[in-house]
């Protein structure tokens, strides 16, 4: 078995510490709250997964967490702490100090991330030189060369002294990935946001990239969030889960006891939709209906109408509970669903 | 699943699709080199009536190449593809288009299969005009009932593409290559393009689809869970070979290949227990314009010997029913 968990995660304070988050996008159809009441801790040298399906907030949480939500999108309420600053009232230098430096997030799509008019020298350069105001002026650029190259070799690519000056299109997907983590890495993050590293990647390339995050993380003990779809990679690479679903997180805990003991109906279903290669006669049981619009919800479950255990008393605005160690479910029926 | 009869519906014999590159009047001036990229690699197996045949392997192994020239979509330039004791492979043009009634294929992206200026009812309707089997009245009776077997309603019938979400496209992609009632069916990455709760609702309906009418599939995804579960039998595609097939139960519990088994052991598994031992591979696939000499896995395979690096392997039997190309995997 292939384990990247650290047993003893540090409990002590956390690196990052979310709270009510609520972020907004006004649309012709009205305000759509992409992200509503979202409360996440990211532990130092931990690896938070960060689970859902397409249009669930996961991605559009750490936009707002690293400051990047596009506009008309705005950050409504909540706070945001990432090692003792309030990342909400930072300005454009506070920021332009912090990104690439302490925090790193990695795109999903490597091809669009990447700029295809420059070489990856240039590209990794550019985040070593805007944070390298300790290195004498003199022998900079050769220093933050040497560095570059230094992180190409650190993320498994052939040859790096030579196909640094290469251009992006000159590598192939799992290659591109794995250049865009260089440069997440190149200043020594204390956290690492990877939204889907692996999900344009065929599964032995994805291997080989989810491996290469977590010997990385041990190496350099920076703190990962993992945000995928794929409740496989989130079993085997980290150490404490999130499920989130129409902009909420719906059930949080140690990675192990969620998968196992799921308590929110909507990660039961969840789970129970993966083909397992280990049972092959467990039918996939699909999940009816659809996740619904982000627009004037409240007053209700948001998995009311898809749940097949609703009743009248969920016909209200729920709050997380606690329903084991460190192990919290939106649901207010859990007790009574498991008997 | 179904219980497979024995008479094969599609028998492919080392089926070939080769392009010529550099072939163009300028690169002749300029007297580049002539290349061919073999995507489909002399290709052999069968599909048997009733049952549906998994296809794995990475993206660019030649999986959707193949697929389509099965169906005569890409025209082959080599072997032989027989359906239901007819050779195809030479059919002319028109007496091709009158089989198509019986070989369907659904594609992957539901975005762009679909014409955005057409109402669902001429999307789903078109092949019963084309194919002249139905009047107009008679036309709009059969999309409602197809439309409904596939999970959509009357009232979707003047609405647009645009207007459904990615599974409900899949949906009318489904419908519409089952509306000719087809026996052959390749699903083409069906599920790869949505959602996991979505992805289940649409492998539920193509599996009540194919025991109500009794189809048979040729079921493609680089999804091994996915094809796991849909597949009575599984072919793992590398660099236009199929290098193993066998019944999907055995094959994915025992794998034989070298590369089904790094493949197998690479998904990542949500039970605890359930990994197997990890075969790792390195490197990247090779470029399928200059493919290495020998066994074309033997780069990234962690037991080549010398021999791997000058012989090319051949399918053999390794089991019942169970056939690799390796020369490592003793012969039944």
């Amino acid at each position: 078995m292939h384990s990247t968990r650290s047993s003893a995660t540090d409990m002590s304070a956390p690196l990052l510490s979310v709270r009510s988050l609520k972020t907004c996008f006004p649309t012709r159809a009205g305000l759509v709250t992409a992200v509503d009441g979202v409360d996440l801790d990211v532990y130092p040298g931990e690896c938070l997964g960060i689970v859902g399906e397409s249009g669930s907030g996961k991605s559009v949480t750490f936009a707002s967490v690293i400051g990047l939500v596009r506009s008309p999108g705005y950050v409504a309420e909540g706070s945001i702490r990432f090692g003792g600053v309030d990342l909400r009232r930072l300005d454009s230098n506070g920021w332009r100090r912090l990104r690439g430096r302490d925090i790193a997030m990695t795109m999903q799509d490597a091809l669009t991330a990447l700029n295809p008019a420059l070489t990856v020298a240039e590209q990794i350069e550019e985040v070593l030189l805007a944070h390298a105001e300790d290195l004498p002026k003199r022998g900079r650029q050769a220093a933050v060369r040497e560095r570059a190259i230094e992180m190409l070799r650190l993320v498994g690519i052939p040859a790096p002294a030579k196909r640094i000056d290469d251009y992006p299109h000159q590598f192939s997907g799992g290659m591109r990935q794995r250049i865009m983590i260089a440069i997440a890495l190149s200043c020594r993050p204390k956290l690492l946001i990877a939204d889907e590293p692996t999900t344009a990647l065929d599964v032995t390339i994805q291997a080989q990239v989810l491996d290469l995050i977590s010997d990385l993380r041990r190496e350099l003990g920076m703190s990962v969030v993992l945000i995928t779809h794929d409740l496989g990679v989130v079993a085997e690479h980290t150490d404490r889960v999130a499920v989130m679903y129409a902009g909420q997180v719906v059930e949080a805990g140690p990675t192990r006891e969620l998968i196992d003991r799921p308590k929110h109906p909507y990660t039961r279903g969840l789970i129970g939709l993966i083909p397992r290669l280990s049972d092959l006669d467990a039918p996939i049981r699909p999940i009816e209906g659809q996740v619904p619009e982000l627009i004037g919800l409240g007053g209700i479950c948001r998995f009311y109408d898809r749940c097949e255990f609703r009743a009248s008393k969920c016909r209200t605005d729920i709050s997380m509970i606690d329903v084991g160690p460190d192990h919290r479910a939106r649901c207010i029926r859990v007790e009574e669903i498991l008997q | 699943m179904s219980v497979a009869q024995p008479h094969p519906l599609l028998e492919i014999r080392n089926l070939e699709k080769v392009y010529q590159l550099n072939s163009g009047l300028l690169q002749r001036i300029a007297r580049q080199p002539p290349l061919s990229l073999r995507a489909v690699d002399k290709v052999t197996f069968s599909v048997k009536a009733g049952e549906t045949l998994g296809l794995i392997g990475e993206s660019g192994c030649g999986k959707s190449t193949l697929a389509r020239t099965v169906l005569r979509l890409h025209e082959p330039t080599g072997g032989s593809i027989t359906f239901d004791g007819t050779d195809i492979t030479k059919l002319p043009q028109k007496d091709m288009t009158a089989l198509r009634r019986r070989m369907q294929i659904i594609f992957q992206d539901p975005y762009a299969s679909l014409n955005p200026r057409k109402s669902v009812e001429d999307i789903v309707g078109l092949p019963l005009a084309l194919h002249g089997l139905a009047h107009r009245r008679e036309i709009r009776d059969r999309v409602v009932a197809m439309l409904e077997s596939v999970g959509l309603k009357t009232a979707h019938l003047g609405r647009f593409p645009h207007q459904f979400s990615g599974g409900q496209r899949q949906r009318i992609g489904i419908a519409r290559a089952l509306i000719l009632n087809p026996s052959f069916v390749v699903c083409d990455e069906p599920v790869s393009a949505l959602d996991v709760s979505v992805q289940a609702q649409i492998i539920a309906l193509l599996e009540s689809l194919k025991r109500e009418l009794g189809l048979t599939y040729l079921f493609i995804s680089h999804d091994i869970g996915v094809i796991g579960h849909v597949s009575d039998r599984i072919a793992v595609m590398y660099l236009g070979d199929i290098v193993e097939i066998g019944p999907a139960r055995e094959l994915l519990r025992e794998p034989k290949h070298p590369y089904t088994k790094a493949l197998l052991s690479a998904v990542p598994q949500i039970d605890a227990g359930a990994k197997r031992e990890r075969v790792k591979l390195t490197g990247d696939l090779p470029s399928p314009l200059a493919p290495p000499p020998g066994c074309k896995f033997h780069t990234r395979c962690p037991f080549a010997v010398d021999r791997c690096r000058r012989q090319v392997p051949a399918l053999r039997n390794v089991g019942s029913d169970r056939t690799a190309a390796c020369h490592l995997v003793d012969a039944a």
